[in-house]
């Protein structure tokens, strides 16, 4: 959906959003005023979705499997308990599982029915990720979907599409760049970028870090 | 229910828009919705599964129409409305008019966010019969159009594909969602050929996942 622009500000971007805006503020003000919420809560969840959990945690994730073989068989056989092991967990996370993409394999996660994201290692998600043409069209032209992201999967590579309709939440595990052999974990998790880490991307080629 | 929340295979859409990773949000009101959205979940009135099925009773035109954060917020709005948690009358006033109810929890406070957030809310329990399917067994998907919450995607109604994953036991969306209690269900990654899915022209090296519940399967010799 695109909106327009021209008499949008900061805050609302023209009036069907300023309606949506309105909503808010009344809710909220509705529910202060009972005591239901209590708005340094609401700030507190803010701040923690902006600067806490994001998708730097899941680059960790990947970055410590590429490099820690023994890590990476924990993660295959109980990924919630080894992303835990990284200090992630909790809401939208709690039943973890990674699939990993091979030289013959590349797996795309969705959710056609609403919007189930790995949160505590991937954050809130993406607008595209929430939205009609993502959900309508990733589990019928996958690749389709994998172009409007500039990237052109190879016919013969299978593709695998997670429909995450239930309480699993999924995170891919992109196969890692070539010549980073050397790289610290630090290094290497520059390299992974949240869209590689849905399938709708690839991770960063060394030297062009984030 | 048959209802605009279920996309899959949908077409006309036009192209998915990449967007980096940050920011995380697009306007101030979207910060606020989803906030509002997760204080009023943490008073415990209704289970997540009230919630989604209340979004998807939006009408399709509305919910069509409306951003993910709009969809939020509407539906928060039927469900503190249908709870009595607000009334009629103060969303008109856009004022408190009368005393809150008692909430099953307390009002969440800002220390309690992150324990909140990093404990979550475990959807597992303990089985108390065995998986009616195993890895490696084909199954059939039901044909059911129910008007109550489903998380059966009628795109794989009526299909036929394999067990490739034995999940846990989770509580059923499908009664939860209606108050009807936990009534907790083995669960399965279910494997299933693009071309069971979506015939002949389907792309030929295409396979989908899909989490099912043990009630929505049936057994294919």
């Amino acid at each position: 959906m695109t909106h327009s622009h021209d008499h949008g500000h900061e805050d609302d971007h023209g009036s069907e959003l300023s309606e949506a805006a309105l909503r808010v503020r009344a809710l909220e003000t509705i529910l202060t005023e009972k005591g239901y919420i209590d708005p340094a809560a609401l700030d507190a969840i803010i701040d923690t979705y902006e600067t806490k959990i994001g998708p730097r945690n899941g680059a960790r994730v990947v970055a410590k499997a590429w490099a820690d073989p023994a890590y990476k068989a924990r993660l295959m056989t109980d990924a919630t308990s080894a992303i835990a092991e990284l200090g992630f967990s909790g809401r939208q996370g709690e039943h973890m599982r990674v699939v990993e993409n091979t030289n013959e394999l590349h797996n795309l996660v969705v959710c056609t029915l609403c919007s189930c994201y790995p949160w505590p290692v991937l954050g809130l998600p993406p607008v595209w990720y929430k939205s009609t043409p993502y959900r309508s069209r990733a589990v019928i032209d996958p690749r389709g979907v994998l172009k409007d992201f500039g990237f052109e999967l190879p016919a013969k590579i299978k593709i695998r599409v997670w429909d995450s309709t239930a309480e699993m939440r999924y995170l891919v595990l992109p196969m890692r760049p070539e010549g980073t052999e050397n790289l610290s974990e630090e290094a290497l998790a520059d390299l992974v970028t949240r869209d590689s880490m849905i399938g709708t991307g690839l991770p960063l080629k060394k030297g062009r870090a984030r | 229910m048959n209802g605009a929340q279920d996309l899959g295979g949908m077409m006309g859409f036009g192209p998915v828009i990449p967007e980096p990773e940050k920011p995380i949000f697009h306007a101030e009101w979207e910060k606020r919705a989803l906030a509002i959205t997760l204080a009023c979940g943490a008073l415990g009135q209704w289970p997540g599964d009230r919630g989604r099925y209340i979004r998807e009773t939006l009408p399709p035109i509305e919910y069509l129409t409306s951003s993910y954060y709009e969809i939020w917020t509407k539906a928060l709005l039927k469900l503190l409305l249908a709870e009595t948690m607000i009334t009629q009358e103060e969303w008109a006033a856009g004022h408190a008019i009368v005393p809150a109810l008692l909430t099953k929890r307390p009002p969440l406070n800002a220390e309690l966010v992150a324990p909140l957030l990093a404990a979550g809310t475990p959807y597992n329990r303990t089985p108390k019969a065995l998986a009616a399917f195993k890895v490696g067994d084909r199954v059939r998907t039901i044909t059911a159009h129910p008007t109550t919450h489903t998380r059966l995607p009628r795109y794989g109604r009526g299909k036929t594909g394999v067990i490739i994953e034995v999940h846990d036991v989770f509580v059923f969306p499908d009664s939860m969602a209606h108050g009807k209690g936990e009534d907790p269900q083995w669960c399965y990654g279910v494997q299933f050929d693009g071309r069971e899915m979506w015939g002949p022209d389907s792309d030929p090296h295409l396979e989908i996942i899909i989490d099912l519940f043990e009630p929505y399967l049936t057994r294919v010799a």
